[in-house]
């Protein structure tokens, strides 16, 4: 068998068993990056070097013993918006094209801890700003299935080396489906926590309520080990909630009997591809045989989630975004005279145009005089949506629907009309605003071959669940 | 497009985003900023009276520590991502005369 077309888990039994060391998979990996990277560019940086390294101290801990766990010596790829020490981090941004952390985000931290060996840092929408990986100002990522396909985004790059077997699994991040919809798209499995179940410490901020970080991998169970590894009760990110339910591999269970399923009937309205339709269909049938009781319901509101998470995203990131002025780290322009010339040149040369319209827009909504009209009602709109989620959860242990309204767009179509483009969150960004865990599991694929993903949506702290249903899917696909 | 975004407002924009614009990215914002206001617009189909504003899902507190060092200094590596440093601090234009 190919080392590469094990899942982390299985690598990491087999570096535990000495049947593979930690550095035969990263050399295996780095092949694979150099064989693959012309024609996909997942990644920003690649560190070669690092990586050797670190396997060869990995393998001598897992020797020593040091090094127990699961994921010990198998290489992932770290998203490049996660502060990684000695590594440069880019977020995709011209405006930190040299950035060198000084310190290593949490989540990354807990993964080293674990004995994960980094292989290098995955492209993105700049900023996290995209549906597509097409706003990296580093290029774009292809989609692994199809090469004139988009990978989605913003985790476009971490989505496509996992599925290009580039890396064994990967870190996202998802502010309004940046994990979710580029799973879907390279027909990996992902997931976002629930809001606070991961320190965002180190995670450079878009929107601050509502970025999370979480795994994307070829299984359900390479989620649930490497969400157990990375979450973490952090005094350092303020919102960082204490959670003593952190062991979700617990939940790897082929079993639904008696599982509450809603399908929100407002998912399965207009703009919804026939065959992915049929898909998450399916999928509510294969669960339903399994002995969970599944019924359409109305959610309601589903229309209103993608205007209120723009109000809301863009006025963060306005805000967030502010710390970049040429003082500190990343690009200062050449020519300015005085401070003030300073801060905007090197913001305008630094910044691509979705980050330019985004922070703008969320300047304006944040400004006297349209504060209220815009930012509070979005707020206002915010709690509605938690209600509608909140009265469906009484009612059901999971919802399934689609993870995305389509399969992946062919690159350069997506940017020309940016409206659309958000509205391809529309099934993910609620997720968000709610603070809900979420997760998307590959269910098949299109005529064109592009791969179908169906997401399932826990309530708050019950990933659990939300798990096992996913589990039990993706157990039923393989036993097909 | 119901929203039009009138040039002046356009420039307040650029001033508190610190952002430079080109006449033809100016133009391209306006219609942009308009196109999406007219959607967020969708917003005023529901009624919110009484509805509190949720910043956080869950209750948020104030998390306090003692106000002591928990990290080494590190100056050195956070000065060498700065453009221009001088003397151990971040260098920028003259801002008083």
């Amino acid at each position: 068998m190919r080392i590469l077309e094990l899942s982390a888990l299985e690598l990491g039994k087999r570096i535990r068993e000495r049947e593979i060391s930690a550095v035969e998979a990263t050399e295996a990996v780095l092949e694979r990056i150099r064989e693959k990277e012309p024609s996909i560019h997942a990644y920003v940086t690649v560190d070669e070097e690092g990586a050797l390294k670190r396997a060869g101290e990995v393998q001598r801990g897992i020797e020593d013993g040091r090094f127990t766990g699961p994921l010990a010596g198998v290489p992932v790829a770290v998203k490049d918006n996660l502060c990684t020490k000695g590594l440069r981090t880019t977020c995709s941004s011209r405006i930190l094209y040299n950035f060198v952390p000084t310190y290593t985000a949490q989540a990354v931290e807990n993964l080293e801890r674990a004995g994960a060996v980094i292989v290098g840092k995955t492209n993105m929408d700049e900023f996290a700003m995209g549906s597509t990986t097409e706003t990296s100002a580093y290029g774009v990522t292809r989609n692994p299935w199809n090469t004139d396909h988009v990978p989605g985004g913003s985790s476009g790059g971490s989505c496509a080396a996992v599925a290009a077997e580039e890396c064994f699994y990967a870190l996202g991040s998802d502010t309004g489906g940046s994990i979710r919809q580029p799973g879907s798209f390279c027909g990996v499995t992902g997931i976002k926590p629930t809001y606070g179940t991961v320190s965002r410490y180190g995670l450079i901020a878009y929107g601050s309520s509502l970025d999370q970080i979480g795994p994307v991998g070829k299984t359900v169970s390479d989620c649930a080990a490497v969400l157990e590894a990375i979450a973490s009760y952090d005094k350092k990110d303020s919102t960082s909630i204490p959670r003593k339910d952190l062991d979700f591999t617990a939940a790897l269970e082929n079993d639904v009997k008696g599982m509450r399923i809603g399908l929100p009937r407002d998912y399965f309205g207009e703009g919804l591809d026939y065959e992915v339709r049929e898909a998450v269909l399916e999928a509510a049938d294969v669960l339903r045989k399994k002995g969970a009781l599944v019924e359409e319901f109305d959610l309601s509101l589903v229309e209103y989630a993608v205007p209120a998470y723009y109000v809301i995203a863009s006025a963060e990131a306005s805000s967030n975004l502010s710390r970049f002025d040429g003082v500190k780290y990343g690009l200062r322009a050449k020519d300015y005279e005085g401070l003030h010339e300073m801060y905007k040149k090197s913001r305008s040369e630094g910044f691509g145009p979705e980050v330019k319209r985004r922070i703008m827009l969320g300047a304006f909504v944040l400004s006297s005089g349209y504060y209220d009209a815009y930012y509070l009602k979005a707020l206002r709109i915010k709690a509605l949506i938690k209600q509608a989620f909140d009265r469906a959860f009484a009612q059901y242990d999971v919802i399934l629907g689609p993870t995305a309204p389509t399969t992946a767009p062919r690159l350069g179509e997506s940017l020309k009309d940016p409206l659309k483009m958000y509205l391809g969150d529309i099934y993910t960004i609620s997720v968000n605003l709610a603070g809900l865990p979420g997760m998307t599991v590959p269910w098949g694929k299109d005529k064109k071959g592009l791969p179908i993903g169906v997401q399932l949506i826990g309530d708050c702290f019950e990933e659990k669940k939300m798990i096992r249903a996913g589990y039990t899917l993706e157990q039923a696909k393989e036993g097909r | 497009m119901a929203n039009v975004i009138r040039d002046d407002i356009i420039e307040y924009v650029g001033i508190l985003a610190k952002l430079e614009l080109s006449q033809e990215e100016k133009e391209t914002a306006k219609e942009d900023m308009g196109r999406m206001l007219d959607y967020i617009d969708k917003l005023n189909e529901l009624d919110t009276d009484g509805v509190e504003p949720m910043s956080h899902v869950f209750s948020m507190n104030n998390v306090f520590r003692d106000d002591v060092v928990s990290n080494g200094d590190d100056r050195e590596n956070i000065l060498k991502n700065a453009p221009k440093q001088k003397d151990g601090a971040f260098k920028v234009p003259r801002t008083v005369d």
